[in-house]
């Protein structure tokens, strides 16, 4: 029997990998999603076939209470709102870790052997540092405690003493088996996961949330040491180089470090850093039927849409636009930054709910040596991601920064509520340039007058 | 004999490769239904807490399966919030008419 369940969770995990490879495209994403489902089935079944004496009642009961939640959030939630979603779910992965390796330590009859006990130390630690700076971060990514980095004096040192406190508790659980002493060490990682968290900026929010999901990868990882279970460790690891990935990609689209993300105060010094603008420079205004009009008289027109975009829900009626556009014989597609949402791949999944064909988006690297060809770009809601100073100004604290080149086309129009600045708190030449054409207002607003401008 | 754990941390350093080779070929337009599909995924720790809810000296409730059964709602919640909404999204990604 053991080796039956050996294989059968071999299985599980290699449809695990089998559903990540699936996302290498959209064809067949849905079909490794499937997958996926068919490998967590298994690995549960399995679980049920090995248990000595099972508490059935609580188990069914619990999967399909927990079940039944999970399935009403995932039909209700909006798309602008998967960043505080997914940062929920890091939560509940860290949490029940600490729960799984608590829940262990008291078990009664059960010895511990000196590996086990590092391996539930570690579980344990790894799964409360997530669980909290999972909560701090839903509450900065959905508003509830404002999104500002908060940064006091001392901040590292208190860090490093929480952090040191938490190991000494650890090492007095090992040589004394003391649960006191155990609850003591999750107690600390909990607190330590809150003020690992608060210093970190809202734009720097994307990161955080690919980091969490590394976290809690390890975490899961962590148990499965501890319960010498190999799906627990081939998920957890995969899960866990995920999000790794993911936040090297950020980073690297954002031009910043990790270990700048993670000592955090952005925002702060950039915001500061921009004093320099010397007097109004001009700029040119028009309205949205003059860009409807330089748009449908075009060849080639590149979108480049931001997250202010879907904070005024225009993507539909900007389909429609590029819709009617494609009927006139232009040629539109869309342009996207890794950072043009609030987590990766958020503005992809944005347009794809607008109904844009995937094959009409394309990615910074795949379209960028396109603008120089390129007769009208839209920006709309974006304005770091453009900023040509990143190319440019050495001094510019985004120097360095990849961005998508929209000032190289022929013409750009950018819509903007104003001509305030953007997240890094820069101005941007773009919006000075001969060739820029500015529409301010309302992104819904501007967009349905171009779609009514180019109706007729 | 080779120490589990040995064995253990073998399977953690090639699944970690495993992971890393997998992850860099996802598509970037996939990036947020791949954060969906990992948080589903990482709810396997569900059979770390289904294995903590047992009968414990004829005991069916004590703290030990209380905190699993916990842990087992925790996890059920990614699970299912996880798959679903990440076949919720796939289904958006269409291509031109």
């Amino acid at each position: 029997m053991q080796n039956v369940s050996a294989i059968l969770y071999l299985v599980a995990a290699v449809l695990f990998i089998l559903s990540l490879k699936g996302l290498s495209s959209p064809v067949s994403a849905r079909r490794g999603n499937t997958y996926g489902m068919v490998g967590m089935l298994i690995a549960v079944l399995t679980t049920f076939a090995v248990m000595d004496k099972p508490v059935y009642a609580l188990i069914v009961g619990a999967i399909v209470a927990g079940g039944a939640i999970g399935t009403w959030k995932a039909k209700t939630v909006e798309m602008t709102g998967m960043p505080e979603l997914v940062a929920a779910m890091h939560s509940l992965v860290g949490l029940s870790a600490v729960l799984i390796a608590v829940a262990a330590v008291f078990h009664t009859g059960v010895e511990h052997t000196p590996v086990q006990k590092v391996e539930l130390f570690i579980g344990a630690f790894i799964g409360a540092i997530t669980f909290t700076a999972s909560v701090v971060a839903f509450g900065k990514l959905s508003g509830k405690f404002g999104a500002k980095a908060v940064t006091f004096s001392g901040q590292h040192l208190l860090n490093l003493l929480l952090a040191v406190a938490m190991v000494g508790f650890g090492v007095v659980y090992f040589f004394t088996d003391s649960h006191a002493a155990f609850l003591m060490m999750c107690a600390i990682a909990l607190v330590l996961g809150v003020t690992l968290i608060i210093p970190i900026g809202g734009a720097d929010m994307p990161v955080v949330v690919s980091m969490l999901n590394s976290y809690s990868g390890w975490a899961a990882a962590g148990i499965g040491f501890t319960l010498n279970n190999p799906v627990l460790i081939i998920a957890g690891a995969c899960v866990g180089a995920s999000g790794a990935i993911l936040s090297y990609i950020m980073c690297k689209a954002m031009n910043r470090s990790i270990v700048s993300v993670l000592l955090g105060g952005f925002g702060a010094e950039a915001a500061a850093g921009d004093s320099t603008a010397s007097g109004p420079k001009s700029y040119k205004s028009g309205s949205a039927e003059d860009a409807a009009f330089l748009m449908s008289n075009a060849d080639n027109v590149i979108i480049v849409p931001g997250y202010g975009l879907a904070v005024s829900r225009a993507q539909h009626a900007l389909q429609e636009f590029a819709d009617i556009l494609t009927e006139k014989g232009v040629n539109v597609r869309y342009a996207i930054h890794p950072v043009a949402g609030r987590m990766p791949g958020h503005m992809n999944v944005l347009l794809a709910e607008a109904e844009v064909p995937y094959d009409q988006v394309l990615e910074m690297e795949e379209i960028n040596s396109d603008f120089s060809n390129t007769d009208v770009v839209l920006v709309i809601g974006a304005n770091d991601v453009v900023n040509p100073a990143a190319q440019k100004d050495k001094n510019s604290p985004i120097y360095g920064m990849p961005i998508l080149e929209a000032y190289k086309a022929r013409t750009t129009i950018v819509v903007k509520r104003s001509m305030s600045v953007g997240y890094a708190g820069l101005d941007n030449e773009l919006f000075y340039m001969d060739k820029t054409m500015m529409v301010f207002g309302d992104a819904k607003k501007v967009v349905e007058g171009l779609v009514k401008a180019v109706e007729h | 004999m080779t120490d589990p754990f040995i064995i253990s941390f073998t399977i953690f350093v090639l699944a970690v490769f495993v992971g890393y080779h997998v992850v860099w070929n996802v598509t970037p337009a996939l990036h947020t239904p791949l954060m969906a599909v990992t948080n589903a995924i990482s709810g396997i720790i569900v059979v770390g807490a289904m294995l903590q809810v047992v009968d414990i000296d004829g005991q069916a409730l004590s703290v030990t399966s209380v905190l699993g059964a916990i842990g087992i709602f925790l996890a059920s919640i990614n699970i299912f919030g996880g798959f679903l909404v990440t076949q919720r999204m796939l289904e958006m990604f269409k291509k031109k008419k």
